[in-house]
This record gives structure tokens, C-alpha cells and sequence, in this order.
């Protein structure tokens, strides 16, 4: 069990007020989640006593922030049961994902230039017709870059289809996962659905047909314990801030092999093995994915959130935030007029829960409980086709996490009733 | 800060029934704008009649305030010319602009006055003028393409 009055002493900003003199009462941490002091006091001691260049410079300074570095980047690939040199440090979920999907297009570009492929780099050549698989609910930073690949290179994209209480639909697997596809890329966890998808099974099939396997596990590794090993995935793709860390900061896992063999995105400093003026040649990962200054202090920031994170322990985690879901789900399922968007049961399922209020516009269910301090997201939710695949224009979401309580969602719950009242729909 | 200081009646009464809501033929030109942040649209048709005023019709979905705001738009601008559309326009453009500041001049601006509140709230400014880029960016280019259809 975790003890959430002594967590949220942790997070000094969940007991400011907001409007004047009103509690906040914060349910949106599937946008991105607050941080503990530990994060904030460890980004900025590495300013007060550690920043430096890293991996440059022969002065004191510049060896003690490369060891905050590496071992930050010892720490987070602990954290997801992967090896230091598989953790390739990005801006974002976003950056890693198109991290990728250029990889494609520019090994496709290369080839068709008849320019030399570097060794593995002919696995990411996509011809026309070649087939990438996503599914029915994935966030934008998940379909917008593959939309660019197709744009590129002829390549098609299909679909895995969503039912209408927001699960995929994995009975047929193989008839949308063949010879033909190349890349399958899916969320672990949606972010507008909350349903935490069987990413295995799909897996299985991609490895079946010989394609990659990418997940958008986003909205999983935060929430629940994730060892990136035993995912089938080649490439696994999360936000820092998202998980108690810092903005700024995300990580790129890759198995050794695939990461060798994708071709390289950024380029320029620190990338490098070698450099003439006519041509260059590559570091290995992960430094090969890593080109100019990095974001050192957000890196040991995120080492601390990973710490924070297992301190608690994932699992406890986990379990407190299923509580919540489940008990989220039945009140709200109980208001008159109020429909959940995606699945009603807590069960393979996150924290994030959509829904909508009949008669009302997520914009003004959210100003009204904005107006009482419950903080939540409104709109499509970077899953715009999601949304119209389920009927609904937009939805309001609340998202919990290990520092939100029951009484929480009471504040939610009568939020909603004043919404209603306030609109005259109730 | 109260509800009632953003969401005032007429707000309300206009969400409830919308005036001129309904896409009408004949147009010259059909715009669809929408607010990328939440997914509010409009799809809005213009043509200027023989005596060069406007003649609009739009239909939408959203929040009550991007669907107020279109309703109060049409009644306002509807039969008006194109100079006194754009000039509407602009006056309250400059109310959503003031944070807060202005109230309107209501001899202008009639019910859009109402709106003056939603000026505080950056994240509801774009709802309010949806409906108004939409006629003008219609009735800019339906000046652009001529007349009738
Ligand atoms: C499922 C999912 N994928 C991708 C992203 C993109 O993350 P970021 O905006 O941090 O790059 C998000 C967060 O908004 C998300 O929830």
C-alpha cells in the first residue's frame, strides 16, 4: 500500500491552490505527471556542483558530470531491465519515434540514391507496397511520422482495428500482419483509451513475419513495472516527464542489434567515429543516436525519478493506481449521462479514463471543474482519428497517479453533478 | 471567479438555440475551420447578394462558447455589407484580445459583449473565434472569386 499523504509531502506543488484560494486537485498526469523534490534537487545540484561538457574535456569537472551521466544511464536502463548501451537518450516519446521512422526513410532514400548501406541498414528499406501496422488508438506521435514514411517511400499503412468499448481486435492477427509488413508499431497503453493492449501476442506475429516490432509504451512505463526484455519489442519508446522526471528527457530502448543496424537521424558532433570533409563514420549506439550537447542535467534528473519510482516500487504502484481505476470507473459510471470511452471494467486498463457527459462539451465539463480545481485534460487528446473511430468528438479525461486518493475522484464526481446542474442537463 | 462571470446567460441562450445554424445553398464559398487543441469545427457557406451584403450560413459542433459565439456572429453580421462584417470582426477580435480589460461597446457589438469574460481565459479565446475567422476568411475569399454560383 502506499502511504499517499506521506507521497504528496514529496510534491510540494499538489498543495498549492489555483484561482484565488482553491485546492488543486490534480488529474492529469497522463499529460505529463509532477515531480518529486528529489528530481527537482537532483537537476539542480548536478548545475550547482557537477555541470560540465561531458565527454569532452580533460578537467575535474568535466569527469564528474560524465559520471553522472553514464551512471544515470546505468540506473534508467535498470529500471526497464535493459543494458546501459541500449538506452539511447532523446528529447521525447515523439523524438524516439521519429528517431525511428526516419531510420526507414532514409535508409530507403539511400538505396534508391544507390548510395552505400552501411552493415543492417538494407533491413530498414521499405519498397512500395511494403505494409506498417499500427493501430486504431495510437497517439499522434505514433502515426503522424509513419504518414511521412508512406508519404516517402510508397509504403502502406494498415490498421489494427478497435472494438467499440476500446479494445484491439486480435483474433486475426495474421490476416493484418503478413509478409508483406515490415513495421508493426503500437502503444502498450493508450493514452485516450486507457486499455493496456496484449503488446506480446502482437509482438509474436510481427516476429512471425520477419517485421520490426515498436511500442509507444508512453503511458506503461511509468505506471507499471517494465522489463523492455520480454516485450518482443526491437525498439520500446517513453517521456521522462511522464514519470517524474524532468521535461526534456526521453529514452530510445533498443536491442543491441537493432540499434546497430538503424541508420543514423541527428548528425553532427559526438556522433561520430571518425570525420573528413567528404565523409564520416559513425559512433557505435548508443552514442551513434546522440549527436550535440546532450540534456545532462535532465538525464540525472530522470535518474532520480527512476529511483523515486523504485523506492515505492513499481508493483505497489501499480496496484494503488488499479484501486483507483476501479473505483474511478464505478462512480463515475453511476452519474446519469455520463459514458466512459473505452473499456468500463478496470481490468488490463490504466489509469487514464475518457468519457464523455451527455448534452455537454468536454470544454465546459472541464471549465467547470476547472473553476472548482480539478485539474483535467479536454479535447481529442493527440488521438484525434481515435476519437472519431469512437464516435465522440472530443472527451474529458482524468488520469491518476501515485500521489491521487479517493477522495479525489469524489471532487471529480461532484464536478461533474455541478456541470450538469450549472448547464441545466441534469 | 465565478462561473456566471464567463458563461453568461445570452451565452447560454444562444448554445441552447443556435440562430442561423443550418448550411443554406446558394454559396459562392464553403470554409471548414477547426481548433486543432480540442476539435471544435465549423463549416461555414457566404455568397454576397446583388446588393453586395452578406448572406451566411454555417453548421458546427462544439463547445458553447465556439457555438454561442457563431450564432452571435451570424446574427450580427448576417445582411450586413462587407465593410461592416470586417469591422465587426475586428472590434471583437480587440475584445477577446484584452484579457479581460475591455467590455464592448455593446451599441456595436450587441450580444457579443457577453463574451467579454472569455477574454481571460487564453485556452477559451480560440473558441470564441472560431466562427469568426471562418466568415471572414470565407467572405475574403468569396470577395477574391466573385459573386454568386
Ligand atoms: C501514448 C503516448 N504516446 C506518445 C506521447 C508523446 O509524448 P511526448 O509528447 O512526451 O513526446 C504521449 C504523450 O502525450 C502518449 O501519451
Amino acid at each position: 500500500m502506499l502511504d499517499v499523504a506521506r507521497i504528496r509531502e514529496d510534491f510540494p506543488i499538489l498543495s498549492r491552490k489555483v484561482h484565488g484560494d482553491v485546492p488543486l486537485v490534480y488529474l492529469d498526469s497522463a499529460a505529463t505527471s509532477q515531480k518529486p523534490l528529489s528530481v527537482i534537487e537532483a537537476e539542480s545540484n548536478f548545475y550547482l556542483n557537477a555541470n560540465a561538457a561531458i565527454h569532452r574535456g580533460a578537467h575535474a569537472l568535466a569527469e564528474i558530470a560524465t559520471e553522472h551521466y553514464e551512471s544515470s544511464r546505468a540506473a534508467i536502463a535498470h529500471f526497464i531491465g535493459a543494458r546501459p548501451n541500449e538506452v539511447v537518450f532523446v528529447k521525447n516519446a515523439t523524438e524516439a519515434l521519429n528517431l525511428i521512422a526516419y531510420g526507414f526513410s532514409n535508409a530507403t532514400a539511400k538505396f534508391r540514391n544507390g548510395s552505400q548501406l552501411l552493415a543492417g541498414e538494407e533491413r530498414f528499406v521499405l519498397k512500395p507496397g511494403d505494409e506498417i501496422v499500427l493501430t486504431e488508438m495510437e497517439h499522434h506521435a505514433n502515426l503522424v511520422p509513419w504518414q511521412e514514411v508512406v508519404l516517402k517511400t510508397g509504403a502502406v499503412l494498415k490498421f489494427i482495428p478497435t472494438t467499440d468499448d476500446g479494445r484491439l481486435v486480435v483474433d486475426n492477427l495474421a490476416d493484418i500482419i503478413t509478409e508483406r509488413t515490415k513495421v508493426v508499431s503500437v502503444v502498450h497503453q493508450s493514452n485516450l483509451l486507457g486499455t493496456l493492449n496484449p503488446v506480446q501476442l502482437i509482438g509474436a506475429q510481427a516476429k512471425a513475419v520477419g517485421a520490426w516490432f515498436i511500442l509507444d509504451a508512453c503511458q506503461s512505463v511509468p505506471h507499471m513495472s517494465v522489463d523492455v526484455t520480454t516485450l518482443g519489442a526491437d525498439f520500446v519508446a517513453f517521456s521522462g516527464h511522464k514519470m517524474c522526471g524532468p521535461t526534456g528527457i526521453g529514452v530510445l530502448w533498443g536491442s543491441s542489434e537493432a540499434l546497430d543496424a538503424l541508420p543514423v537521424f541527428l548528425t553532427g558532433g559526438s556522433m561520430i567515429e571518425t570525420v573528413y570533409f567528404d565523409h564520416s563514420t559513425y559512433a557505435k549506439a548508443p552514442a551513434k543516436f546522440e549527436a550535440g550537447t546532450p540534456m545532462s542535467a535532465q538525464i540525472v534528473g530522470l535518474a532520480a525519478a527512476v529511483k523515486y519510482l523504485s523506492d515505492l516500487g513499481m508493483d505497489a504502484i501499480a496496484e494503488h493506481e488499479h484501486r483507483l481505476t476501479a473505483a474511478a470507473l464505478s462512480a463515475l459510471q453511476q452519474i446519469d449521462g455520463v459514458r466512459i470511452v473505452g473499456p468500463t471494467e478496470a481490468l488490463n486498463r490504466g489509469s487514464a479514463i475518457s468519457f464523455v457527459v451527455d448534452s455537454l462539451h468536454p470544454h465546459d465539463v472541464g471549465h467547470v471543474l476547472d473553476s472548482r480545481g480539478v485539474a483535467v485534460r479536454v479535447g481529442h487528446h493527440c488521438a484525434w482519428p481515435t476519437c472519431r473511430r469512437m464516435n465522440v468528438p472530443a472527451t474529458t479525461r482524468a488520469s491518476f497517479y501515485l500521489y491521487n486518493d479517493e477522495s479525489e475522484i469524489e471532487h471529480l464526481v461532484s464536478g461533474i453533478l455541478a456541470a450538469q446542474k450549472f448547464f441545466g442537463v441534469a | 471567479m465565478s462561473l456566471e462571470s464567463m458563461y453568461q446567460e445570452i451565452i447560454l441562450e444562444h448554445y441552447k438555440s443556435p440562430q442561423g445554424k443550418g448550411l443554406r445553398e446558394p454559396f459562392a464559398v464553403e470554409v471548414h475551420h477547426v481548433n486543432p487543441t480540442c476539435g471544435d469545427e465549423i463549416t461555414l457557406r457566404v455568397h454576397t447578394a446583388a446588393d453586395g451584403t452578406i448572406d451566411l450560413s454555417y453548421d458546427g459542433q462544439g463547445c458553447s462558447i465556439s457555438q454561442a459565439s457563431a450564432s452571435v456572429m451570424f446574427e450580427l453580421v448576417q445582411g450586413k455589407s462587407v465593410d461592416d462584417g470586417f469591422a465587426l470582426e475586428a472590434e471583437f477580435l480587440e475584445l477577446m484580445q484584452s484579457k479581460g480589460e475591455k467590455s464592448g461597446d455593446e451599441d456595436v457589438l450587441g450580444d457579443a459583449v457577453a463574451f467579454a469574460g472569455v477574454s481571460k481565459f487564453p485556452a477559451r479565446v480560440k473558441c470564441a473565434l472560431l466562427g469568426w475567422m471562418a466568415m471572414k476568411d470565407a467572405v475574403s475569399q468569396n470577395i477574391g472569386v466573385g459573386n454568386g454560383r
